[in-house]
């Protein structure tokens, strides 16, 4: 057996990463090469179930299906071009280095790898830069209008902490580009014949047969009908967990059913705490607030962040002079400034704000104030910058932002961790592969600006086709069919569970039970988080769970469309997570990227690492008890970029 | 503020529909239009009432889900809005709202203010796109786009799909959203080679699902969340015209002679 093939990644208990020998500018391009293949005149026998068709899902299932694979995708929405990576805003990196400023492949691998604060594995990271440039010529091909230079070549941006300026861009809505990109082709192939795309179609289980993952049963959201759907492999690209805050940037369906049901079916869940915080979102305006709104981060190129010097200072921001302005992020990172990594601004903004020195209503919010730019550069350049951005939160806030600062607060925006899946992005069930925010894969503990779009695509588009390939290649087809028990037992446990929900009929709605758990994640394993707090919420929230399945109402039936029911599916699940998540950050005494124990700070404040005892991903798996899950750890070695604590001062 | 709302309320496809009246209590103008909605039906469930089914998911206007006619306009009274992102503040307290779902013939009520809107995906299927299989890109900077073109291709590429166009439409023409798919992919180089068939395919699908035909009215412009010009219809009518006179590039097409030319603004 070759080195790093797809097979099965668990041995003995022992994690297997499954990264392949040699150089690490050399490792991918030889995994390729010592891959198997599957023969054209063969692919067409082999099924593969694609779970999620946003830019991870979308982009494999056309790739695959271009391929000769027989693919079948599901969405839960109407369409696939809903997918939430179309609200993806800022843009996607790439190390061409078009911009002669001395980026490279190298320095993309590298700035990742820092900016993960040395969580993440680093074979896994050189390949997404590796692949970036191939994202942009088949974005390009595919017809997404990036912004362009008049002579007619590709306009970049320096974004979210970068130094150099290798993010491509599409006004303030890259994501949707990329998106609909991956759609348009999609729907190519679905007219083509190669993929069956069923949407209102929500995954409920996954069936493992044999060690190996099957199928999926799904319930129809239109009919409530359970069906099983049989394949060779399944992909699951279903996105982020962060709706298990209730308030997050994500939409509000996006949710964690998907891989938590893996989970149960024997995926190991990768470091589930490490959540992203967002620096620059729109602050909650009541206890009404369904969502958060992010405003791109591209904003601080040109924005400065700031609050009133003294405390309780409620004048007009523009009655404030400058010297009773505190640019608190200028002052404590001279150098990276108001372009600091999103958990330092995140925490920097959380800080003020707990020594009373935030602005607006309820005190949660900072200034992001265009006035020096609109100075210097003038109005029109920034709207024709940012002119989207500037009347959404004109919609969303009734001000104009062209005379008043911004406000803005920190939110959770994205999840790094995921189903912990190795090199080639099989998780720990042989045949399950998992793509895009879904895994845990590049970002470690702390995810850069312009690279969810980026490592989705790659998922997708590139390594997906080969690492599939070779796992197909090394089964033989068989006819398994919807009636093996098996898929029969996940039938009944789906149409069960749905009927316990629906027979439960007690007094308090799914939202109000949401709503409660966001609040605990949020208080006690948001930005900040201590042992007392973290053992508080997992003291909490298995009441809270006990108290759901007592006391939910879900009206109306199984047989219809059923919004109720729906989310309360997907909440009950958030309950679950939501312990494992408060668990992880208990386990991972350290503070590391958007991770930050109260009780590992430096003296002026910043997370201090504990690379000796947790340089390493927490892979968990699921034991009956839920309190009781197994930890595996897969040891990370850095021997390109050398650890070292991050400074941004 | 208080306001009264009358809402089509349908059970399924099959059913009959009706409007209901509900009274939403203690709004707050910084509520979004749907916030306001889920506080009708947090109290509805309290109630053992059904709530009402209404799509949605970004809730920042991108994504195209949500959206539904109130007094007859499609997504409200607030230009360049998707009903999500319309606030409260934009009413008054004691307006009475009528909440409808889209109505076209290619648009079945699936339930309450919900339709079926596939009908688009099959529009793109049938030619919305640019054949590029996966790995076969030159570099990305070897295809040149005048910054205009990619400027005004953009611009069409902003539509999410939402169905405004065709609920606003008297005739439910769908020709403001292929018309945008049409001139963003033609506008770029990469888009030539499959130009006409597009046209003539997309044009042909639409026909399949039953959408009306355009006369010029440009409700569908006035409602656009992302103000899709109506000038891009002229554009589809130009490309289609063209693909008709040459006659070729009509892979998969229905027969172009079924059809004449669009009416341009």
């Amino acid at each position: 057996m070759t080195v790093g093939a797809t097979s099965a990644s668990l041995v003995d208990g022992r994690l297997d990463a499954k990264i392949p020998p040699g150089p690490i500018e050399q490792k991918w391009e030889r995994h390729c090469f010592d891959m198997k293949l599957v023969s054209p005149a063969n692919r067409r026998r082999y099924t593969v179930l694609v779970v999620g068709s946003g830019l991870a899902g979308a982009a494999a299932a056309a790739s695959l299906g271009e391929l000769g694979y027989k693919v079948e995708c599901f969405s839960y929405h109407d369409s696939p071009r809903r997918a939430h990576s179309i609200a993806a805003q800022g843009g996607i990196n790439a190390a061409k280095n078009y911009r002669n400023d001395g980026d490279s492949v190298f320095r993309l691998f590298y700035d990742t790898v820092k900016g993960g604060d040395f969580r993440a594995r680093e074979a896994n990271v050189y390949r997404l830069a590796e692949l970036s440039l191939n994202i942009i010529d088949q974005c390009v091909a595919q017809g997404v209008p990036f912004a362009r230079e008049y002579g007619g070549l590709l306009d970049t941006r320096s974004f979210g902490g970068a130094q150099v300026s290798r993010t491509f861009y599409a006004r303030g809505q890259t994501g949707q580009q990329l998106l609909l990109g991956a759609y348009q082709a999609l729907e190519r192939q679905v007219g083509l014949g190669t993929v069956t795309m069923h949407t209102r179609a929500e995954m409920l289980d996954l069936v493992v047969v044999d060690g190996r993952a099957r199928g999926i049963v799904t319930r129809n959201l239109v009919t409530g009908a359970v069906e099983s759907h049989v394949g060779d492999a399944v992909v699951l690209a279903t996105g982020g967990y962060g709706n298990v805050f209730y308030l997050s940037t994500n939409a509000k369906a996006s949710n964690a059913t998907a891989i938590w049901r893996a989970h149960k079916r024997g995926a190991f869940f990768g470091n589930p705490c490490f959540t992203q915080i967002h620096p620059t979102c729109i602050p909650m305006s009541g206890e009404h607030q369904s969502k958060l709104t992010l405003m791109s981060e591209s904003l601080r190129n040109d924005g400065r962040v700031w609050v009133p010097t003294k405390v309780g200072d409620t004048r007009p921001p523009d009655r404030i002079p400058i010297g009773e302005r505190d640019y608190y992020l200028e002052r404590k990172y001279p150098s990276f400034g108001n372009l600091s990594p999103r958990d330092i601004a995140s925490r920097a903004a959380k800080e003020v704000c707990d020594e009373k020195r935030g602005v607006g209503p309820g005190g949660r919010g900072v200034y992001l104030d265009f006035a020096d730019a609109i100075a210097r550069l003038g109005e029109p350049a920034i709207r024709e910058k940012y002119g989207n951005l500037f009347d959404m939160y004109e919609r969303i806030t009734g001000e104009n932002a062209y005379r008043v600062p911004m406000r803005i607060y920190p939110a959770v925006h994205y999840t790094m961790g995921g189903l912990w899946v190795d090199y080639n992005l099989m998780s720990t069930i042989a045949g399950l592969f998992v793509a895009g925010e879904a895994n845990f894969s590049d970002h470690g503990a702390n995810r850069l600006g312009a690279s969810a779009l980026m490592q989705g695509l790659a998922d997708g588009y590139f390594i997906l086709p080969c690492t599939l390939a070779d796992y197909l290649a090394r089964i033989r087809a068989d006819t398994l069919d919807a009636g093996h028990p098996v898929f029969r037992a996940a039938e009944v446990e789906v149409a069960e569970r749905v009927r316990r929900l629906l027979a439960i009929n007690g007094t308090r709605t799914v939202d109000s039970f949401h709503r409660e758990l966001g609040h605990l994640m949020w208080d006690y394993c948001g930005m900040a988080r201590n042992e007392a707090g973290l053992r508080h919420a997992l003291r909490k929230i298995p009441e809270l769970r006990a108290e759901f399945w007592a006391n939910v109402r879900v009206l109306e039936r199984n047989e219809e469309l059923n919004q109720s029911l729906e989310k309360a599916g997907r909440v009950a699940d958030f309950l679950e997570l939501g312990e494992l998540m408060c668990i992880d950050a208990l386990h991972r005494t350290e503070s590391c990227g958007s991770h930050f124990r109260e009780e590992r700070q430096t003296p002026d404040g910043e997370a201090l690492r504990d690379d000796e005892h947790f340089a390493h991903v927490a892979a968990w798996e699921y034991t009956d008890r839920l309190a009781e899950p197994n930890l595996h750890r897969e040891p990370l070695h850095f021997e390109y970029v050398h650890l070292s604590q991050r400074s941004y001062r | 503020m208080n306001l009264t709302l009358r809402v089509w309320r349908q059970k399924s496809a099959s059913a009959r529909g009706r409007l209901v009246t509900y009274e939403a209590k203690n709004i707050s103008p910084d509520m979004s239009f749907l916030e306001m909605l889920d506080v009708v039906n947090e109290e509805l469930i309290d109630r053992g009432e059904p709530p009402i089914a209404f799509e949605h998911d970004c809730r920042e206007g991108i994504c195209g889900a949500c959206g539904f006619m109130i007094n007859g306009v499609a997504h409200g009274p607030k230009r360049a809005t998707t009903v999500c992102q319309l606030h409260m503040r934009s009413f008054r307290d004691g307006d009475r709202l009528t909440l409808e779902p889209w109505r076209a013939r290619a648009f079945p009520v699936i339930k309450d203010l919900i339709v079926d809107r596939s009908a688009f995906d099959r529009i793109v299927q049938a030619g919305g796109f640019i054949s590029a299989p996966t790995g076969s890109a030159p570099d990305a900077n070897a295809i040149l786009v005048r910054k205009e073109d990619a400027d005004l291709a953009f611009d069409a590429a902003t539509c999410i799909g939402c169905g405004a166009c065709v609920a606003a439409c008297p005739n439910a023409a769908a020709m403001l959203f292929t018309a945008a798919k049409v001139s963003h992919l033609g506008l770029l180089p990469q888009g030539q080679p499959e130009r006409s068939a597009r046209a003539r395919n997309m044009v042909a699908a639409m026909d399949r699902e039953m959408f009306g035909s355009c006369t010029n009215i440009g409700e569908c412009e006035a409602v656009c969340p992302k103000e899709i010009s109506l000038a891009f219809i002229a554009r589809l009518n130009r490309d289609l015209l063209a693909a008709t006179f040459r006659g070729r590039g009509a892979r998969n097409a229905a027969s172009p002679s079924d059809r004449t030319p669009r009416a341009a603004p």
